[in-house]
């Protein structure tokens, strides 16, 4: 902080310039976010005006030729497939990252999160093609035809345990030593500490590391369209092919016209809606987190 | 490290912590193992240079490389001057509750989680359709720059917070402008959380496939400008994974080349953090 924004003391001609020109980057970049949400609407609006919002949950089906376009089952696709993500990789995120803090020793827990931060970095198509090679053949195996909600799952709690444990790892570190010296002085045992104490403390920061793992489950494309067999419908078990939002639009885009592209994005617009709703979410709770270290 | 208590409660939930603490291990080797024991195979200096044949499943990845690189290039190019620019606002000129400030910030920590694919749906319509570019590396280039502005810019913000106030004053109190603190004493100090923030939006420019598949489109030949179509490595990935038949064993040579040079990315950008806390202990010390 050099000064504010009206400092009299500056009289420099080339400080009010810089001050303009880093006002004027910063605008560029505050607005971007508008100019998405603007985009998409623009895009979207002859879908709403033509078709109507209605349509998107009461047309017989999704067949953009016949101008039918019911966006209902591609909604179920992203919701299972994110909550089934979610409810693998949140026990076992949350426990590698007690792991990590409080079981591994020094010479283990350092390489160990050096491995979960690689996870964060391998790209989401690497996913989907360690998905389609491995993953669909052994599920195809055990029950046909193999490209199911159940490998969408599995590579998409894989691809979010590292968000969850790094957060969830975050937050842990931050507990004040003193508060586990005295559970120790009561005679607690190990993991009475973790569940009477720590867990309880740090449920602000696991629920944003939850939260930002369910946002990019959503979000998430590439490997979900590699192995989730992209059929149009309701999944009624774990083993159907089920098609997302996401991968409805990477694979219909590209010849889209009219209509059609415009509903596209208009699932684009839902999708950003249930991102941002989550990351709002997220990040207020790491704020009030904050606010509670400085009392 | 706790002491561990005593009880059936107690050793089952030992158990569990390292079974799955285990079980992440056990994938993340498995993935890296299988990427290892079936692109390793593939890899030569003439996969690298040669350009592919048969749809890809024969010869290499130059052009990708080079598509690649011209994207993400232009990506750096462009959001590296806005993402400083902001930076260097936010930090220097706004409190924590100055009202323009906290509206950007709010704004960037949003725009961090916008699925990429959305980033695509946007790129198309603003720099595809709306600016006339088509499908392009300029437009991949430029939706990718949108995405990364957000890392960019909270790395670079955190590392001018991180520098002593002492410095400014003792800037101010020579008589330097505001402008000659920021570019001779700020700056420099500043540099090496403004490499990291940059190494990591290459990182995640790079790793980006959906944002590229309708901004910067498929064509596998040599571009010869910004505005031909150029296929990242990470779209050659999927084609070939996903449509052609018989093309894994090439789809996972570029996927262990596009891993590489992740974890190399990576590796340096932790290897300048490290250095640069060391180096900002010392005075305490």
């Amino acid at each position: 902080m050099i000064s504010s924004s009206n400092n009299i003391l500056s009289h420099f001609h080339s400080d009010r310039f810089l001050l303009w020109s880093l006002r004027f980057l910063a605008l560029i970049a505050g607005s971007l976010l508008v100019l998405i949400v603007l985009f998409l609407l623009h895009e979207s609006l002859p879908a709403f005006q033509h078709i109507g919002l209605r349509s998107f949950f009461a047309d017989e089906g999704w067949y953009p030729s016949e101008e039918l376009y019911l966006l209902t089952p591609m909604l179920w696709g992203t919701i299972w497939a994110t909550l089934g993500s979610i409810m693998l990789a949140a026990p076992l995120g949350i426990s590698s990252a007690v792991c990590i803090q409080y079981y591994a020793p020094p010479f283990l827990a350092k390489p160990y999160r050096r491995l979960v931060e690689l996870l964060a970095g391998i790209p989401s198509v690497v996913f989907g093609l360690w998905g389609l090679v491995v993953l669909v053949p052994l599920i195809a195996r055990w029950q046909p035809p193999g490209p199911s909600l159940l490998a969408g799952i599995l590579v998409l709690s894989v691809m979010i345990l590292p968000t969850i444990t790094l957060v969830t790892l975050a937050s842990l570190a931050h507990i004040p030593a003193s508060s586990i010296h005295s559970a120790t002085a009561l005679g607690l045992g190990r993991w009475a500490i973790i569940q009477r104490v720590i867990l309880p403390t740090a449920k602000a920061g696991i629920f944003t590391g939850i939260f930002l793992g369910v946002a990019r489950a959503l979000g998430e494309t590439m490997a979900i369209l590699m192995v989730c067999g992209n059929v149009v419908q309701a999944p009624s078990t774990l083993f159907d092919p089920i098609r997302t939002l996401t991968a409805n639009i990477a694979l219909e885009m590209a010849y889209a016209l009219g209509n059609h592209r415009s509903t596209l994005f208009v699932s684009g617009l839902f999708l950003m809606v249930m991102v941002v709703v989550f990351v709002i979410m997220a990040e207020g709770l790491r704020h009030r987190e904050a606010h509670a270290d400085t009392r | 490290m706790l002491t561990p208590g005593k009880g059936l409660q107690e050793q089952v939930s030992t158990w569990m912590v390292w079974g799955s603490a285990i079980l992440l291990a056990l994938s993340v080797l498995g993935l890296l193992g299988d990427l290892l024991w079936h692109g390793w195979a593939q890899l030569s200096w003439s996969f690298l240079i040669a350009p592919p044949q048969n749809a890809g499943r024969e010869g290499g990845i130059g052009p990708m490389l080079v598509s690649t690189s011209l994207i993400v290039g232009l990506c750096m190019a462009v959001a590296l001057p806005i993402g400083l620019g902001t930076a260097i606002f936010l930090a220097e000129y706004t409190q924590k509750d100055h009202r323009f400030g906290r509206l950007i910030r709010g704004s960037l920590d949003v725009l961090a989680g916008v699925p990429s694919i959305v980033f695509g749906l946007f790129g198309n319509a603003l720099f595809c359709q709306a600016l006339g570019l088509g499908f392009s590396i300029l437009s991949g280039g430029l939706t990718l720059a949108c995405m990364v502005l957000p890392i960019v810019i909270r790395t670079t913000e955190e590392s001018f917070r991180a520098i002593a106030s002492e410095q400014r004053l003792a800037a101010a109190a020579l008589g330097c402008s505001t402008t000659t603190t920021i570019s001779a004493i700020l700056l420099p100090a500043a540099l090496p959380g403004l490499l990291v923030g940059t190494i990591l939006g290459l990182g995640r420019a790079m790793a980006e496939t959906a944002a590229l598949i309708f901004t910067s489109g498929y064509v596998d030949r040599m571009p010869e400008s910004l505005l031909d179509s150029g296929r990242a490595l990470s779209i050659h990935i999927y084609d070939l994974a996903m449509n052609v038949a018989g093309g894994n064993p090439n789809a996972y040579a570029t996927a262990l080349v596009l891993v590489g040079l992740l974890l190399l990315i990576n590796l340096f950008a932790s290897w300048i953090a490290e250095q640069w806390t060391t180096l900002h202990q010392l005075p305490n010390s």
